[in-house]
């Protein structure tokens, strides 16, 4: 064997791992280096403090609640997302224009920027002007707080993350339904099977790998929540929708204290890191693949 | 049990017909092969029996009620899918006893019946299987469980043995047969393999175009085919057709201006050496282009001046000559009017050879 051909495989692979080392790995290193760490980004000396950052940031009430924001954003959305376009997907699998154009339009959401997402939505919860509160009232409702009391804030977020991303899982979910094969059905229909044990017995159990997969890249991405919020309440008010991607932003790049965020970043590192092990040990073996 | 009768069935496909004016009465405990060319209607036919499609025109009876607007499971039928349609995600035993928890059967008279059927199949090391497990005849036994649980009247096959490697087939053939004595159900079989039609059908509908072209036993369709499409539906090779005017052309064969083809089974004809026609036998001069040795029968295709046809031979020495001729008896001679059905009264009959070896002629 020659050299090059030994190596060939190697040079070939080269650039991705380089680039996977260099983005991805290498960072991850090194902001559990820094979260042993005092630094505040300008000054050349870099104070050691052990576990100090990890020991602060649990005495924090302030850090307690940010995860607890976090946890409770992440379940709300990921489920209400799930349960509403499962059933949207359901409806919406069928021959039709009128399909077709409802199907566009769920997921014209999902390819507008987060940021005139954030903006359009301010504008529809403003209390005083917004355009729900104008229908609300039109119905005989009381008003809302939305964004501005800590009660419904969350769910306002939460409200936006469902609604921006329906439009996608409905799709990968009617995608999933498509390639179910219509006999089973049929067979199902032979056996005499009632439309809700069809359901659970035969579309639910098939669907199962489309369903895994979108939970748990919707968990993640819940979990990494900041655009809207950066956006539209900047952890407010009062702390209620302050989640630990933009808390771990704010004390880096605001307050520069880069070795703090630096100790939540691994937080939430093993946070999704536990979540999706537990996740794939609980569920996988429950998911049939064909 | 249950006789089937489809009464004036119309099914059309948003504009297109596909079936028109279908009237077939499937008897009770035959077992009634469907059978025909890619897109004739056979299988929709079948399915519309399922209740899977809806016929756009006319009535299906199961025994003694229309099941028109039944829904499928309770039409009393069980259906074997050509892809089997077993569930993926259940065991074997799940996909047999799917139906029966869906009827609420109970538990003790479930297991029963299971045990039962599995036997029978040869399933019973299987049951806690998922299908991706089995091999393809396996899984075709598990259909078939779960068809025989729910004991129907009616047992409707699409196609189901399409799947099978041809040693397989032949076995699943056999088995289908004892299991249709055995049960004494209403047994339709959907194929497009004449073969599977002639060997499993005590009836076989032959289908074209979404028309029933002959309905009858195996024997009388081969040797008393009603037309030309039956005629070359079944056998193999398919019966040999000349056009009249190439025969009177190049035979001198005298025959009524209604009839349009002639026919006869490349079984008939005889390879001979004599150069002269035989009395009461057409004489057909050929040239031999193929020989295919299957063994007990060879088959040959001989080129002649009407066109290409096929001699089938049994037990007999491979013909190497190139240049032989061919006889065949003219009591063997199908005759088929211009719209391809059969003008029987104008056939040759022994009683006329008879006529023609005195020396007469007939018109």
């Amino acid at each position: 064997m020659t050299l090059w051909s030994r190596l060939r495989p190697y040079v070939m692979v080269a650039p991705s791992i380089a680039i996977f080392s260099i983005f991805f790995i290498y960072p991850i290193f090194y902001m559990i280096y820094l979260s042993f760490f005092n630094w505040d980004f300008i000054n050349p000396v870099k104070e050691f403090v052990g576990l100090d950052n990890f020991t602060e940031l649990f005495r924090n009430n302030e850090f307690l609640q940010v995860l607890s924001n976090t946890l409770n954003y992440t379940l709300l959305t990921v489920s209400l997302s799930i349960v509403i376009s499962l059933f949207l997907a359901i409806w919406l699998n069928r021959e039709g224009t009128w399909y077709g154009i409802v199907q566009g339009a769920l997921f014209s959401p999902h390819i507008i920027s987060l940021v005139s997402v954030s903006l359009v939505w301010m504008w529809l919860m403003d209390p005083q002007f917004g355009l729900l509160n104008w229908l609300l009232q039109l119905v005989g409702l009381p008003k809302l707080e939305w964004l501005s009391s800590p009660d419904s804030s969350l769910l306002s977020l939460v409200l936006v993350a469902v609604w921006k991303g329906v439009g996608y899982n409905a799709l990968i979910f009617i995608a999933g339904l498509q390639s179910i094969p219509k006999d089973m059905y049929e067979a199902s229909a032979l056996d005499e099977a009632n439309r809700l044990r069809t359901f659970y017995k035969i579309t639910l159990p098939m669907l199962s790998p489309t369903l895994f997969f979108l939970i748990i890249i919707n968990l993640i991405s819940s979990f990494q929540v900041f655009e809207t919020i950066a956006i539209m309440t900047k952890g407010g008010p009062v702390n209620s929708t302050n989640t630990l991607v933009f808390y771990i932003y704010e004390y880096g790049f605001r307050y520069f204290k880069i070795g703090y965020a630096s100790a939540a970043g691994v937080v939430l590192l093993v946070v999704v890191g536990l979540l999706t092990l537990v996740y794939f040990k609980l569920l996988s073996r429950k998911v049939h693949y064909q | 049990m249950a006789q089937i009768m489809l009464k004036n069935i119309e099914k059309r496909f948003k504009q297109e017909k596909v079936i028109e004016g279908l009237d077939l009465t499937i008897e009770d405990g035959s077992f009634t092969v469907l059978v025909g060319p890619s897109g004739c209607g056979k299988s929709t036919t079948l399915r519309m029996i399922a209740g899977l499609e809806q016929q756009s025109d006319g009535q299906i009876w199961i025994g003694d009620r229309c099941v028109n607007g039944i829904e499928p499971g309770k039409r009393n039928v069980a259906m074997v899918f050509q892809n089997y349609a077993l569930y993926p995600m259940m065991t074997v035993k799940e996909n047999i006893e799917f139906g029966l928890v869906n009827r609420k059967m109970p538990k003790a008279e479930r297991e029963k019946v299971i045990r039962e059927i599995t036997e029978i199949v040869g399933l019973a090391d299987y049951l806690h299987k998922k299908p991706q497990a089995l091999s393809g005849g396996q899984r075709q036994r598990v259909a078939l469980a779960r068809a025989m649980v729910k004991s129907p009247a009616v047992f409707l096959m699409d196609e189901p043995l399409s799947n099978l490697d041809a040693k397989l087939r032949s076995q699943m053939r056999t088995e289908l047969i004892q299991l249709h004595k055995r049960l004494g159900a209403t047994f339709v079989f959907v194929t497009h393999d004449q073969v599977e039609a002639m060997s499993m059908g005590d009836r076989i509908v032959i289908m074209d175009k979404g028309r029933i072209q002959q309905a009858d036993s195996p024997m009388q369709i081969y040797d008393d085919p009603d037309n030309l499409f039956t005629a070359q539906f079944i056998g193999t090779p398919p019966m040999n057709i000349v056009t009249r005017s190439k025969a009177v052309e190049a035979w001198d064969y005298q025959v009524d201006e209604s009839v349009h083809h002639i026919g006869f089974r490349p079984e008939k004809a005889v390879m001979t050496m004599d150069k002269k026609a035989a009395v009461g036998k057409l004489h057909i001069p050929a040239r031999i282009v193929t020989r295919e040795t299957l063994g007990a029968e060879i088959i040959y295709q001989l080129e002649s001046t009407v066109g290409t046809f096929y001699v089938k031979s049994f037990l007999k020495p491979l013909e190497t000559a190139v240049e032989v001729n061919v006889s065949v008896s003219y009591t063997d001679l199908f005759y088929f009017g211009q719209d391809g059905q059969r003008v029987r009264a104008l056939e040759p009959t022994e009683v006329q050879e008879r006529l023609v070896i005195a020396g007469g002629g007939y018109a």
